[in-house]
């Protein structure tokens, strides 16, 4: 169970600043948390997020074990084009997670 | 003497006129008023909330068939915008054929075992958190209304003798910090009056969904009180003098606590 939230506008006109949110499951495991066992959780964390509009990375981020669970990410870009966007997180053990949202450019 | 007496008499009058006045006025404050603005504005957007991830899980294990009956929780509750509207806002409740008071959690717990026929999932995992927090969402913005079950009142007053109890080795009871000092400081972090109105919440100190039992037990933990198992008679007994504490406030489901 993974489940992503995305909050685009679902219109906007040529060249408007648009602001897109994103909240994503995840744990976030930061490698540091210590088990009954003495040893530690191992790591796994969403090391890289991106969003590709219109043919293009509008935005990208990595992400470091200091971030918390259940990243929220928002970022803003200029609509060009009326399409889909395309959000992708890649994990430490390279799971791909992607998800799509449309907006209307007029 | 007599004209004086009489003045002071209308004056205490007024002052009592005044007090009663004071009284009929809510002074309850949630625990989001003694949240930052910041996370304040977390809970409120649904967009922004990481508790609403519970609540969807939840409306997706609610339509999912479980256990040998192959029946799903929407099969016998419905599973319209309307289902279970308001029931988490009278819980914990009595449980007429068991003899005793059931917390929501518990009583989704029983559905699985009874009626769907599964292994019940155990408490605090995230099937029964997102089960819980799907259910007690469908309340939200109502106002606590306790089982008005007569045979609840024992539970509330064993729920209340807990509040009053003095444990662990800080030798301190709920009511000496919720009651005495809230809205006070302890270190850095304001003490609440502690009103379970959005629960389960998603706390960011524990970065996750948890449920009212997981935040006493951080609280006996804290007293140096060894806390009771999950699902213990006790937190029961808590949830429900808690609950009747909080009656007609405005359940907040999914909490955002810091």
């Amino acid at each position: 169970m993974s489940r992503a939230l995305i909050n685009v506008p679902a219109k906007a006109r040529k060249g408007e600043v648009i602001q897109i949110r994103t909240l994503v499951q995840h744990e976030m495991e930061t490698g540091f948390r210590p088990l009954p066992n003495g040893g530690f959780a191992p790591r796994l964390i969403l090391r890289r997020f991106e969003c590709i509009y219109d043919g293009e990375t509008v935005f990208a981020a990595d992400l470091h074990p200091a971030i918390s669970a259940n990243p929220y990410l928002a970022f803003r870009t200029v609509a060009t084009t009326s399409g889909e966007m395309l959000f992708r997180w890649i994990d430490d053990r390279g799971a791909v997670r992607e998800e799509r949202a449309t907006i209307e450019v007029t | 003497m007599i004209r004086r007496r009489g003045a002071a008499l209308a004056l205490l009058l007024a002052l009592a006129t005044v007090a009663t006045r004071v009284e009929a006025q809510d002074t309850r404050r949630s625990g989001f008023m003694f949240m930052s603005p910041g996370t304040q504005a977390m809970q409120r957007d649904d967009m922004e909330n990481p508790g609403m991830l519970a609540v969807l899980d939840g409306a997706e294990l609610w339509a999912k068939p479980a256990g040998t009956s192959g029946r799903s929780c929407a099969d016998c509750h419905g599973g319209g915008a309307e289902a279970m509207r308001g029931v988490a806002a009278r819980y914990p409740a009595f449980d007429a054929t068991r003899g005793e008071a059931i917390d929501l959690a518990g009583r989704i717990l029983q559905c699985r075992a009874e009626r769907q026929g599964d292994a019940p999932p155990p408490r605090e995992s995230r099937t029964l958190l997102a089960l819980t927090a799907f259910v007690a969402h469908r309340a939200r913005g109502m106002p606590v209304a306790p089982d008005a079950d007569p045979r609840m009142t024992p539970v509330v007053e064993a729920g209340r003798a807990l509040w009053h109890k003095r444990l662990g080795q800080l030798d301190l009871s709920c009511a000496q910090c919720h009651d005495d000092n809230a809205g006070q400081k302890l270190a850095s972090a304001p003490i609440p009056e502690a009103h379970p109105t959005g629960y389960p919440i998603y706390r960011l100190e524990w970065q996750t969904t948890g449920s009212l039992q997981r935040r006493i037990r951080g609280c006996l933990t804290g007293v140096r009180a060894e806390p009771f198992a999950y699902g213990a008679d006790e937190y029961i007994a808590l949830e429900a003098f808690l609950m009747e504490r909080a009656r007609g406030m405005e359940i907040e489901t999914p909490g955002v606590r810091p």
